[in-house]
């Protein structure tokens, strides 16, 4: 089944409880996905610092390897270490020594995304314990996503946690199963993309990606999809300042959506929205199949 | 009366409740609080009471219905009133996909729009939507009224049977074997006294709707329509 959530917040009184939130909603779609759970969050930076999310085995490692980094790239680096994510937030033209870096230690540590605001969490296990491991409800930010994973397509792991990031700021989180994923990666590939699981919704994410680099907006990037992706999904889709909402023709995955001066949020089911503030005087609707739904920060 | 607060209760010890009443309970009216999308609200009920839920309720609710009265006051998840026996469900809010799937009787009122495949497989429940009605809508209905003052989306009644569908706004496309059939004035008077039993005497004209039904090809297997499968 999996269950998704989003929360894109227009007042900016409520940012230091969008982890808070964020948790809430995520700890109510259990029941549809209990297998791994993740999240992206949209918090603090600029745009001169990129914020890598590294993910190492154990919490001891991340702690070893955070404190060989500085050193490593030779520049300042602000890291934060969350269980066994790492966050490491440097100077732009120290991005690629650092990816370096990252490739060197295959096996010890993995890159989870790249951006300059974003930060994403996942780990297997019920959403409550990945929660608390990584403190979510303390987190402040303007929007962030949120999958709890029923696993179909590929293996319960990390790697098959979502969110999927395939580009800087951008992240997806995906209900369903796509049918044509393999022929899209091989397209993507070649186009010159990498994709580092076999997960049909890392192609999803990619595809939009791509898109994007060819000059699409957030919402022009969903709307070819319709053409391209075939197979069942409701996406939620981040980027720095946008946040979408897209399922395919036949509605197949459920998806229900709340709007107020305060927030827009989505989720699989009411329930996830039933924890939010003044939720009863949202505007609460059912998202019609094929459209896309975006919203964005100026 | 008695009042169910799903913050501190189950919706299983509700629906234990629920299913222990007797025919000639003097518990008629019941009240339910903080539905908080929960699945499973007041389904099984076979006994003829009134219930009030404040707020919006997840999947099934009030599912294989048979004789209670349910006023949801709010948005239904998927699959409201499924398999409804008799009695009344009415969604004062929007209903999401498959509302009144598999009905055998009784009558589903939604005030707002119901998603795709809304009355799909209904077998004699009457359903009257005040909004709007997505796709696939009364796929391989039997038997009843699908009622909608609003609009249709693609492939209303495909595959149907002998069930009966009025819309009174625009139909994006019909489906397989569904053709718009001329009102007889028994289907008149039958459409007139749906409208009346949703309350909307005066406010909904029988000659604004368009009537549906079956065109009969698919009943037996034809080689020719095989493709109209």
């Amino acid at each position: 089944m999996c269950g998704i959530v989003g929360l894109f917040l227009k007042n900016k009184a409520l940012e230091p409880a969008l982890g808070d939130m964020l948790s809430k909603m995520l700890v109510t779609m259990t029941a549809r996905g209990p297998d791994s759970a993740g999240v992206a969050v949209y918090g603090a930076g600029n745009n001169d610092r990129v914020k890598l999310t590294l993910r190492a085995e154990d919490a001891g490692a991340a702690a070893a390897l955070a404190n060989e980094l500085p050193a490593a790239l030779g520049v300042p680096v602000d890291v934060s270490i969350r269980a066994n994510h790492i966050v490491a937030s440097l100077p732009r033209d120290a991005e690629a020594a650092a990816l370096q870096w990252v490739k060197a230690r295959a096996g010890q540590i993995q890159l989870v995304s790249v951006g300059t605001h974003m930060e994403i969490y996942k780990d297997v296990g019920l959403p409550e314990h990945v929660v608390s491991e990584f403190a979510l409800a303390g987190m402040a930010g303007s929007h962030g996503i949120g999958h709890t994973r029923m696993a179909t397509e590929s293996a319960v792991t990390i790697n098959g946690a979502h969110p999927f990031s395939t580009g800087e700021d951008q992240c997806l989180v995906h209900n369903g199963s796509l049918s044509n994923h393999n022929s899209i990666r091989r397209t993507l590939v070649r186009e010159g993309m990498s994709f580092a699981t076999q997960n049909d919704s890392e192609v999803a994410a990619g595809y939009l990606t791509w898109r994007m680099s060819k000059g699409d907006s957030l919402k022009q990037s969903l709307t070819s999809s319709l053409e391209d992706l075939d197979g069942f999904f409701t996406f939620v889709v981040g980027t720095r300042n946008g946040f979408a909402v897209l399922r395919d023709p036949i509605a197949c995955k459920p998806a229900i959506m709340a709007e107020s001066d305060d927030y827009v949020a989505f989720g699989s089911e009411y329930r996830a929205l039933s924890v939010l503030p003044a939720i009863e005087k949202a505007r609460v609707f059912e998202p019609e199949p094929a459209t896309v739904y975006a919203w964005e920060r100026s | 009366m008695p009042v169910c607060d799903l913050a501190v209760s189950s919706v299983r010890e509700l629906n234990q409740a629920l299913h222990r009443l007797t025919p000639d309970t003097n518990e008629t009216a019941w009240e339910i609080d903080n539905p908080q999308g929960k699945h499973a609200i007041g389904v099984g009920i076979n006994v003829p009471v009134e219930i009030d839920i404040k707020g919006h309720v997840g999947y099934y609710c009030a599912g294989m219905n048979k004789f209670a009265s349910v006023r949801i006051h709010g948005n239904a998840g998927t699959g409201v009133a499924e398999n409804m026996m008799s009695g009344t469900v009415h969604v004062m809010g929007d209903a999401s996909q498959s509302a009144g799937a598999t009905g055998c009787g009784g009558l589903l009122i939604i005030d707002g729009d119901a998603s795709a495949r809304c009355g799909i497989s209904m077998k004699g429940i009457d359903i009257l939507v005040k909004g709007s009605i997505g796709s696939m809508s009364a796929f391989m209905a039997q038997a009843g009224n699908l009622v909608v003052l609003g609009n249709a989306g693609e492939a209303l009644g495909d595959s149907i049977y002998e069930a009966t569908i009025f819309v009174r706004g625009e139909v994006k496309s019909l489906g397989a074997d569904c053709i718009e059939k001329p009102m007889t004035e028994a289907d008149r008077e039958r459409l007139a006294g749906l409208l009346g039993r949703a309350g909307l005497d005066g406010a909904a004209k029988v000659d604004d709707f368009r009537m549906y039904g079956s065109a009969r090809e698919l009943y037996h297997f034809h080689v020719d329509n095989a493709a109209s499968y």
